[in-house]
């Protein structure tokens, strides 16, 4: 894929996000909504899993904390549960600012253990949350969960009032519309903030942790503080993602955040590709309108069951697909969507090289990171294959 | 202190009981490498196995039957699947045994549906008396056949051709392979292993005082996860250790809930948990786990 086609593929793409809110439907602003919260969520998490080569299953624990946080504290005082009345924005920050926090305190585990044993580390602080999300009703509003207050900047709120009525080409753009906007500008930076973390000296030190924790710290890595790092910058995206979804449900409860939504987050990342920033955003879009969409036409799809019918319901059937999507990209998909889409791409720019040389491993995570063992004397640098 | 004597014998019982799980977890784990998140429905999948035929074959035909699938399944799962991963690494075997659970857990919950079926055990609701402490038949045998099968388990690994090529190949795979020892061999006697105590396992957690199989069964190989974890990452005495830590800790802490008030209701959910997490502060890979050398 050549650099003008990838441009000009972004700037399409944009283009239709930006145009989009005009013509859908309620149903799929909401689902458009759900999508960019888990993006952002599903951003941090590759930079964890797929950069640093650190497993993580507590992200609904980072994502919750950041939902009650938001909620929290731009929540009026008052009410059934109690709230700071802090400005919105403010909220925002804090969310990700409270996550990143945890992350921190975590730092003793989350430094120590490598791969799939702060997988299951992280496990505990899932359950931890829901013991805090259902006692903790002050803050929490219990089991029943809480309203959350809507975002808004000086001047502007972005649900139904203030301004009352707001229009684009003959379109009114209500709260949905308006959250969109919001919502697809934190993605984006999400998404931007990421690409140049992974290409700077710390992404890079990242990439030499998650290959070989000697050569990097021969190096002068510091390995524990580069795993902490990692863990510190995703816990903090998980925290901007879960006010997101705050937002984008207007009300939340201990159900959203259980172990299935950090099971969510990893699937997301291991079908778009460990590791890719674009990836994570497709395999985002595929997860979580899945069951949503399935759901709102099964009426329509003959092969579906009634619920509860005993047989194949909508719900029911997107659970098989989900479970048969993970094996199927795990067997056949080396390095997911992206993966197979760069092989692709690779394909096509390399068949009219005519140097003789024998064709390079598609480029994929694990192919731009430095030898394990550097030559003496050559100062090898890890390299991005893709500018 | 007959209640703290009840509570214990309780918790022994429940922590033997996610010891057959826990170890499961290990021998899967040092077999193949794999992070098994499927135990929990392969766990399920035995239970009801045994729960459906036991009113047309009677419990024990039942029982052999649930056993004997559940070991198949792991069994089918590590050739079917396992071995034919794209990119064989720990990380993505862990995330294919998700999407495993996810297809078993799914397919099962849609069979199981809203219904709760009866173990039908012929220990029934039975209790026994033992030193003014009452407990629940059910959960005196399972101790009692925890206790057989760690036994069984030790004489496999200690003093059998078969346990000590799986020891073999758990330690050095490449160099037991030169040996003569076949990896697809030891990596399906793990699997079925695993399989087969976690069946055991869900035939006891599914009988009295339980009500009977349910999906939320399943769940219980989670709870099996911290003692798995506490206990360290490749040691079969150290997941029975974190199981008995586990059961003992969760049973005092429901036991003594209206004293624990202030953590608030529902403490002894996290309890496990929370153990693991003191322990991991302490000792990143557990109390038993080899260390991890690193050589320059």
């Amino acid at each position: 894929m050549s650099e003008p086609v990838r441009r000009i593929g972004g700037a399409l793409a944009l283009l239709a996000a930006l145009a989009l809110p005009l013509l859908l439907d309620d149903f799929w602003l909401q689902t458009g909504l759900f999508v960019m919260a888990a993006v952002v969520g599903a951003i941090g998490l590759t930079l964890l899993v797929g950069r640093a080569g650190q497993l993580s299953l507590g992200h609904a624990f980072f994502a919750a904390l950041g939902a009650y946080t938001y909620a929290w504290t731009a929540g009026e005082s008052g009410g059934r549960a109690a709230g700071l009345g802090l400005p919105p924005v403010l909220a925002l920050v804090l969310a990700g600012l409270a996550a990143a926090v945890a992350g921190a305190l975590f730092s003793p585990i989350s430094g120590r253990l490598r791969g799939i044993y702060l997988g299951l580390a992280t496990i505990g602080l899932v359950f931890l949350a829901r013991h805090l999300m259902v006692n903790a009703e002050t803050i929490t509003g219990g089991f029943n969960g809480r309203a959350v207050e809507s975002f808004a900047v000086p001047g502007f709120s972005f649900s139904n009032s203030d301004p009352d009525y707001l229009a684009v080409a003959g379109v009114e753009l209500g709260g949905l519309h308006r959250l969109w906007y919001l919502f697809l500008a934190v993605a984006l930076l999400a998404a931007w903030i990421a690409t140049n973390l992974v290409r700077s000296r710390t992404g890079r030190a990242l990439a030499n942790v998650r290959d070989s924790e000697v050569a990097a710290a021969a190096m002068g890595i510091n390995v524990a503080r580069a795993k902490v790092t990692a863990f510190v910058v995703s816990s903090a995206y998980a925290g901007i993602a879960g006010a997101l979804m705050a937002l984008a449900y207007g009300r939340i409860a201990p159900d959203v955040f259980g172990l299935q939504l950090s099971i969510d987050f990893l699937v997301m990342i291991v079908l778009g590709g460990l590791g890719s920033i674009g990836g994570a955003a497709v395999g985002a879009v595929f997860v979580v309108s899945l069951p949503l969409v399935l759901t709102q036409y099964s009426s329509d799809l003959p092969f579906l069951a009634a619920p509860g019918s005993g047989g194949l319901d909508a719900a029911t059937v997107s659970r098989l697909l989900y479970g048969a999507a993970i094996i199927a990209v795990l067997l056949f998909l080396r390095g997911g969507l992206a993966g197979a889409f760069d092989r692709l791409a690779f394909r096509s720019a390399a068949a009219p090289d005519p140097s003789g040389l024998p064709p390079a491993p598609a480029p994929r995570t694990g192919a731009e990171t430095t030898p394990t063992v550097p030559s003496p004397g050559v100062p090898t640098r890890s390299k991005e294959t893709t500018p | 202190m007959s209640y703290l004597l009840t509570q214990l014998a309780n918790g022994l019982s429940y922590g033997l009981v996610l010891g057959l799980i826990a170890v499961g977890f290990v021998i899967v784990f040092t077999a193949t490498g794999v992070l098994n998140f499927a135990h929990g429905s392969v766990l399920l999948a035995g239970a009801y196995l045994v729960a459906v035929l036991q009113p047309t074959v009677g419990f024990w035909a039942a029982a052999a039957v649930g056993i004997a699938g559940a070991a198949l399944l792991g069994v089918l799962i590590n050739a079917v699947l396992v071995r034919n991963l794209a990119e064989a690494n720990p990380g993505t075997a862990a995330i294919l045994m998700l999407g495993v659970d996810i297809l078993l857990l799914t397919e099962l919950t849609r069979r199981i549906g809203n219904r709760v079926i009866p173990m039908g055990a012929p220990w029934g609701a039975d209790r026994v008396e033992f030193a003014g402490v009452s407990l629940p038949t059910s959960r005196a045998l399972a101790a009692l056949v925890a206790v057989v099968l760690f036994a069984a388990l030790w004489f496999l690994f200690a003093r059998t051709r078969t346990g000590v090529a799986m020891r073999a190949a758990a330690a050095d795979g490449d160099t037991a392979s030169l040996m003569g020892i076949r990896l697809s061999r030891t990596g399906a006697a793990g699997w079925a292993l695993a399989g087969a105590l976690a069946a055991i396992a869900g035939i006891f957690l599914a009988s009295f005082p339980a009500p009977g199989v349910a999906p939320t069964v399943a769940l219980s190989a989670f709870a099996a996860i911290p003692a798995w974890v506490l206990g360290g990452f490749d040691s079969v005495v150290g997941a029975i250790v974190g199981g008995l830590v586990v059961g003992v800790a969760t049973a005092l802490a429901v036991g003594y809930e209206a004293e624990l008030h202030v953590l608030g209701s529902g403490f002894g959910e996290v309890v496990p948990y929370l153990v693991m997490i003191l322990v991991l502060l302490v000792r990143p890979s557990g109390l038993f786990g080899s260390k991890e050398a690193v050589r320059v």
